[in-house]
């Protein structure tokens, strides 16, 4: 996140199930533990004090064991859940402690929510589905409809407007929950396990097309899961939660390269490196040739000041149109050519920055340097084949260290 | 000495009485006050029933039946309503059908919300329940004598204890249907920032409309029983009929009269369950309406072709 706009706002947050909380509140501001709370109270600690901060425009992944507290965490930033303590910030306003009749407002306008289980209502068509957010709101019927197909079509299921959602598979049908939840233009999107109950293929679709989505509309996007693969491969921060705290907050090469404990290294343990790794987390930032600016004698000058072997030549847009070599270079000199133009080789090896360590393989046999670029395809920086190859001989030799040292632990906690 | 019970006599029954003494002198113009509007529903019911020409009535409901219901369930209503009427009970019948959905449409009035209310507050259910039980299971006639010194004799009284006799189950299934609706669906209509009548209306109800339904079914059906019953506090109708025939020894009277409730009631049964059934076809494409709608977009578009 470049430009960083706090959109939700966490502060100390707590919340303990049961009769009494106030009780069980003060024991656990005294310091008491989870066990020991439910043991002399019979209250549950949902969420022990957490706060976090989630920017604009984020995809912040929450994952942790079954009853770690995700969804008790979701559900008290659109209150569906009462917090028993702590301030909840969304744009600055504090969601927490509003009337009922603003929560509902927050709710129509600024939070929306996917359901592990759909929640889709099952007497109504796929179209008044979508609708629903709209129609609460007292939108036209008319204006309901446009809208739905609107989003409907942006999820793919426009031919299945007038069909109740039983007809659909479940694939479909969390399509429709998502389109139900993109309907209402809702800034902030809540989801539950969202893609939990899907068949692993299905998921997968499900993820891209959730980040497809995202590319697109940026949206603040709060998402449970408690499968770590899912959580790395779309988040663009993971927090991780244990027995309602959180262990650690970062981005996914974060959580991989620097776990916070042996909790986070036992769940990042059988995680494949290479498929999570992003190659930006490697990128070396070099500078580039710029294309109608730069003459042949600037860029030699730059490659022999810095001791390069070659450097990337780019558009005005930033865009990298092609490398040029040093030997090409200083025959260009001799022959007095001036155009950078002519002298570069068009032909070279270029990937996002998003793009995954996995999916770059092929490209080290490629004898050239990776051209680096971000999403709108300006250039970031070279990741060269060696980089590669030692990010991931680093990586396995991590892995076994941890499976070694958590192999040695085990006969000590028997 | 082992005779314990002759010892001492707990005095229930005088209690009872005085209580019932009292409420009878101290609150008679409440009991008035409810008299009115079931009396004025009642009234008009049956005033319309006696008036509308048998032959109306049963194509009429044939029509309903067939629309609701199914063709075979408008045959049979049409049949039994024929029959009834060739016994010779048509007016009895009409006077027992007009206390039935009298009694039946006050069920729903005040049974559904009760019901809706129980399924919100637990408190609320907690004290419904019993007192569901003891309408239930208390045999009528015990409550018969206290709504009469209540009310009086007469039809109203008669709406009156056929009504708290067929409630019950009404109350209990609409609880029951609204408490069986999805929790996520219940969740997502309050994520999505619908206000408490909102999710009753787009959630709750219609998804606990076929529970609810059968609640009527049942109350359609507890109140047909009671018809007989409510006789005895001088009820005009089918049930009079019986009472009647029982007190002579007329097995023709009791067995006219017997076999026109049950025409009638199995004929309301059958309706009412169709009603909470899904249907295959939307209720457009079917019946009278999807016949005369099919005849003349069928008219229209020849129309159009030739033209
Ligand atoms: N209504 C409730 N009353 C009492 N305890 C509850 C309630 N809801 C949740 N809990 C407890 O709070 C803890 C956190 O639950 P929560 O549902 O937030 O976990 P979760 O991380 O979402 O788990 P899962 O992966 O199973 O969905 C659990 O120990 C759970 O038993
Ligand atoms: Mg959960």
């Amino acid at each position: 996140m470049d430009a960083s706009e706090v959109k939700i706002r966490i502060e100390n947050l707590i919340k303990i199930y049961g009769e009494n909380p106030q009780h069980a509140l003060r024991l656990f501001r005294d310091g008491r533990g989870r066990e020991d709370i439910l043991s002399a109270t019979g209250n549950v600690l949902g969420i022990a004090d957490v706060s976090m901060t989630i920017q604009k425009g984020e995809l912040f992944v929450v994952m942790g064991l079954s009853g770690s507290g995700k969804s008790t965490l979701v559900r008290c930033i659109n209150r569906l859940i009462e917090p028993t303590s702590g301030h909840i910030y969304i744009d600055d306003e504090d969601v927490a402690h509003v009337t009922q009749n603003r929560i509902r407002e927050v709710r129509r306008t600024k939070v929306a929510m996917v359901f592990q289980r759909f929640g889709l209502f099952p007497h109504k068509t796929v179209m008044q589905n979508v609708a629903y957010g709209l129609k609460v709101r007292g939108l036209s019927d008319t204006e309901q409809r446009k809208k739905a197909l609107e989003v409907l079509d942006v999820v793919g299921l426009t031919q299945w407007a007038d069909y109740l959602p039983s007809s659909l598979s479940g694939g479909m049908q969390q399509r429709v929950g998502l389109a139900r939840a993109l309907a209402t233009d809702a800034e902030i999107l809540l989801m539950d396990e969202a893609f939990s109950a899907l068949d692993p293929l299905i998921r997968r679709e499900m993820q891209d097309e959730l980040l497809r989505l995202q590319a697109e509309l940026h949206k603040t996007i709060v998402f449970i899961s408690h499968d770590i693969q899912e959580a790395l491969k779309i988040g663009d921060r993971v927090a991780v939660m244990k027995d309602g705290y959180i262990v650690q907050t970062g981005t996914p090469e974060d959580l991989l390269t620097n776990p916070a404990d042996d909790y986070i290294r036992a769940f990042t343990q059988d995680v494949n490196r290479a498929q999570v790794l992003k190659i930006g987390s490697i990128t070396r930032q070099t500078i580039p040739v710029i294309l109608g600016q730069d003459s042949v004698k600037a860029a030699w000058e730059q490659m022999q000041q810095h001791d390069l072997r070659q450097m990337y030549v780019v558009n005005r847009n930033a865009q990298p149109v092609g490398i040029v070599q040093k030997p090409s270079l200083q025959q260009a000199m001799q022959d007095g050519c001036e155009d950078i133009g002519i002298v570069m080789n068009r032909n070279f090896p270029q990937v996002r920055a998003t793009t995954s360590l996995e999916e770059i393989f092929h490209l080290c046999q490629h004898d050239l340097p990776i051209a680096v670029t971000n999403q709108e395809g300006k250039f970031k920086g070279v990741v060269e084949q060696s980089d590669v190859l030692a990010s991931i001989g680093r990586l396995t030799a991590e892995a076994s260290a941890s499976s070694a040292t958590a192999a040695a632990s085990e006969p000590l906690a028997s | 000495m082992l005779e314990i019970f002759e010892t001492y006599t707990i005095p229930l029954g005088d209690w009872v009485e005085i209580i019932v003494q009292f409420v009878v002198d101290n609150f008679r113009p409440i009991f008035q006050a409810i008299r009115t509007p079931v009396s004025v529903v009642l009234s008009g019911i049956e005033a319309f029933f006696q008036w509308l020409p048998p032959l109306v009535l049963i194509v009429a409901v044939g029509l309903i039946a067939w629309q609701l219901a199914s063709r075979g369930i408008a045959i049979y209503s049409m049949i039994a309503l024929l029959f009834v009427g060739f016994l010779g009970t048509w007016s009895q019948a009409m006077t027992t059908l007009a206390l039935v959905l009298t009694a039946v449409c006050f069920c729903i009035l005040i049974g559904i919300p009760l019901g809706i209310l129980s399924a919100w507050n637990q408190r609320f259910e907690q004290t419904m329940r019993p007192v569901l039980d003891a309408m239930q299971t208390l045999p009528a006639f015990v409550y018969l004598v206290p709504v009469v010194m209540l009310f009086g004799i007469g039809e109203v009284p008669g709406v009156i204890v056929t009504f708290i006799f067929a409630v019950p189950p009404l109350i209990r299934l609409t609880n029951i249907g609204i408490q069986q609706v999805s929790e996520e669906v219940v969740e997502a209509a309050i994520a999505f920032g619908s206000t408490p009548r909102q999710i009753l209306w787009e959630a709750q109800i219609p998804l606990a409309m076929p529970t609810i339904l059968a609640g009527v079914n049942q109350a359609i059906m507890l109140a047909l029983s009671m018809v007989v019953v409510a006789s005895m506090i001088s009820v005009e109708g089918l049930g009079q009929m019986v009472l009647r025939g029982i007190g002579r020894l007329d097995v023709g009277l009791a067995t006219v009269g017997g076999i026109s409730i049950v025409l009638i009631a199995v004929m309301l049964d059958r309706l009412t369950q169709a009603v909470g059934k899904p249907h295959r076809l939307p209720w457009r494409k079917r019946g009278p309406v999807g016949l005369v709608l099919s005849l003349t977009q069928g008219k229209t578009r020849t129309q159009n072709a030739t033209s």
